[in-house]
């Protein structure tokens, strides 16, 4: 029962890395009805920015302090978010009333970019998270083992999800970015400007998805340059797995894959864990065509 | 090129310039050409499933699998000739696709893109698994025998650029036939508008299906080619990355457009081995130019002729074409201008 409960606070905490990700790609499809797929890329130059943050302020002096780690999770998600509208700006609003394979195109173009970019900024092999900022620990709750790693990554997502949601469905803004997703030409009618909307969903999902690299960065030690495909195509699952453009369903549904995939991996196979993922989603869309908590809504009537 | 005969020159001219162009290039580039073929067949399959029915297919490299595992697995285990393993393995691939896609032919865009994707990433980790020991795990597969018929073998590049090429051609020719019946017409309503194809009486499940069989068993049969070329298969040659490459392939040419996969294919083959000296920099040059081109050439390469008359008449469906209620999932490509 122990080994239980820690494999589901495994899989919460990568789930809860999954959700941050996903939401940027629920917020967009939301918004725009564009798979964003430069996002995973996003994600993976947050988890780059933030590991040239740290490696410098340990060259500076800085050894350790959550204060740091703060300071480096703000900056990384402003360098990417600053990214991610840019991404915008050159390769998607130009193309927002064209045919959606040309976006969709076009977003694979960005993605292999940033890849790329990434490969010749930080080199092809495996960097190293410094581990002085690694918070260590292991607390023992009820016989069950959690370290604190784990629990500030927990708290972080916990604390951006719900800051998230109560922006979402408590401000005027986030009226206005719900308006949008539900019709543009009346959003605009009542006055929002589409154009800041989409910057602000462009700033909103990269910030997300630079706090999800650092974690990642920070959780496993190492990343690579090639870890955008990887985790974005899971998070990308996750959204889908909770009906995309759904903002609460993102959240969900990363937190079910976290979890899928940690018992999948522990309990049936560890090298077949991927595909488990990807059988439960066809199953889940072969049942619910449009996810957890996807509205169904008739098309082309 | 409204004058026959005009139109009858240019085939020739062609023809003449591939007959001749092992003999003219060196062996170097008689390669890249049977690579660039394999390419060209892989984009036309996957063009009758994105293009002509608007299915959004990002897994094809599993149908490419298929194929080629079958090839390998048979010839090396049960010592078939390869002739006999390009039917085979054509209809493995397509048998594959039809039992899979079956239960999820229904989903509509972006749901169909993710599920597609993920069986392409099943597929590469159950050969990665090596089940019950047929695939060679993370090695892969090699293949030893040779294509050989009456008492002729492949062996220089020169004779599979005669083999693909010489396929190629074939199926160009039946896919222009497809593309004038009633099966390609049906196709393009389907992708056109659901509803209305339902409505004329064209079985929409029947006409998706036969979209994914068929372009699958293409993909397979460019499978067998491929295994007895590269002659050593290994999961890591059928990625969702090589998915990705497809897919560009048929957007970039022009969706529907035969001569504009091959022009794509063309473009995404000879064009970095041309820039093999900028090795480092050719991916990111690669991805900035897809953005461009989607921007300045929305309609592909080379459209096809049905497309540019879509493309010209959708803005007058109204301002914005932009998304529509929460939710929707995505229609058939150009439904922007449809649902209004």
């Amino acid at each position: 029962m122990e080994i239980f409960t820690e494999q589901l606070i495994n899989g919460l905490t990568l789930g809860s890395i999954y959700a941050l990700i996903a939401l940027g790609y629920t917020m967009v499809y939301g918004i725009m009805r564009l798979i964003n797929f430069a996002h995973g890329e996003l994600f993976m130059l947050g988890a780059y920015v933030g590991f040239t943050m740290l490696v410098s302020s340990f060259a500076s002096g800085q050894t350790s302090g959550l204060l740091v780690l703060a300071a480096v999770l703000l900056g990384a998600m402003a360098v990417v978010a600053a990214t991610g509208l840019t991404v915008e700006r050159i390769a998607y609003r130009p193309l927002r009333h064209s045919h959606r394979l040309t976006a969709v195109v076009s977003a694979l173009g960005a993605s292999i970019f940033l890849q790329n970019a990434a490969m010749l900024i930080w080199g092809k092999r495996y960097q190293a998270y410094p581990s002085a900022f690694v918070p260590t620990g292991r607390f023992e709750m009820l016989g069950v083992h959690v370290t604190a790693m784990q629990l500030v990554i927990l708290a972080t997502a916990l604390v951006l999800m719900l800051a998230l949601y109560f922006f979402v469905q408590r401000t005027m803004i986030g009226m206005a970015i719900r308006a949008t997703a539900i019709d543009h030409d009346t959003a605009r009618l009542m006055g929002i400007d589409i154009n800041q909307i989409i910057r602000l969903v462009f700033v909103i999902g990269p910030a997300l998805g630079a706090a999800a690299g650092i974690m990642i960065g920070l959780y496993y030690r190492q990343i690579h340059y090639t870890m955008g495909w990887s985790y974005g195509l899971k998070a990308f699952t996750a959204a889908i797995m909770g009906g995309i453009g759904n903002i609460p369903g993102a959240m969900v549904g990363g937190l079910l894959l976290g979890v899928l995939e940690i018992l999948g991996a522990g309990y049936l196979s560890s090298a077949w864990k991927d595909a488990f993922v990807f059988i439960i989603l066809i199953g889940l869309l072969i049942l619910r065509p449009h996810g957890l908590l996807g509205e169904r809504v008739a098309e082309k009537v | 090129m409204n004058k026959p005969y005009v139109r009858w020159i240019a085939y020739a001219v062609l023809a003449a310039v591939l007959i001749a162009f092992p003999s003219a290039a060196g062996r170097y580039w008689t390669d890249v050409a049977v690579f660039f073929g394999i390419y060209v067949i892989l984009g036309l399959s996957l063009n009758l499933i994105v293009g002509e029915v608007g299915l959004f297919n990002m897994g094809h490299a599993a149908f490419f699998a298929v194929g080629a595992y079958t090839t390998a697995i048979l010839s090396t285990q049960y010592g078939i000739p390869l002739v006999w393993l390009f039917p085979v393995s054509a209809a493995t691939a397509a048998l594959f696709a039809y039992v899979v896609t079956r239960p999820i032919i229904h989903l509509r865009g972006d749901y169909l893109l993710i599920v597609t994707i993920g069986l392409n990433e099943i597929v590469r980790i159950a050969l990665i698994n090596n089940p019950g020991g047929l695939t060679g795990g993370p090695n892969g597969l090699l293949v030893l025998d040779r294509i050989t018929a009456f008492g002729w073998s492949a062996r220089t590049p020169a004779d599979f650029y005669y083999i693909t090429w010489g396929l190629i051609a074939l199926i160009v020719f039946a896919l222009i036939r497809l593309q004038n019946s009633r099966i390609g017409r049906a196709w393009n309503y389907v992708r056109e508008d659901e509803v209305a194809a339902s409505a004329m009486g064209i079985d929409v499940r029947w006409a998706k299906s036969l979209a994914f069989t068929l372009g699958a068993g293409l993909a397979g049969a460019a499978g067998t080619l491929y295994a007895a070329k590269i002659r050593i298969i290994s999961p890591d040659s059928f990625t969702f990355s090589e998915s990705v490459i497809l897919f560009c392939i048929v957007v970039l040419g022009g969706l529907g457009s035969i001569p504009g996969v091959i022009v794509a294919a063309g473009a995404l083959m000879v064009l970095p081995e041309l820039f093999r000296d900028f090795l480092e920099y050719r991916m990111l040059v690669f991805g900035a130019a897809m953005i461009v081109m989607m921007i300045f050439r929305p309609q592909g390469l080379w459209p096809s002729r049905r497309w540019v008359r879509e493309l010209m008449e959708e803005p007058a469906a109204g301002p914005g074409g932009g998304p529509q209620g929460p939710g929707t999932g995505v229609s058939a490509p150009a439904a922007g201008g449809a649902e209004k």
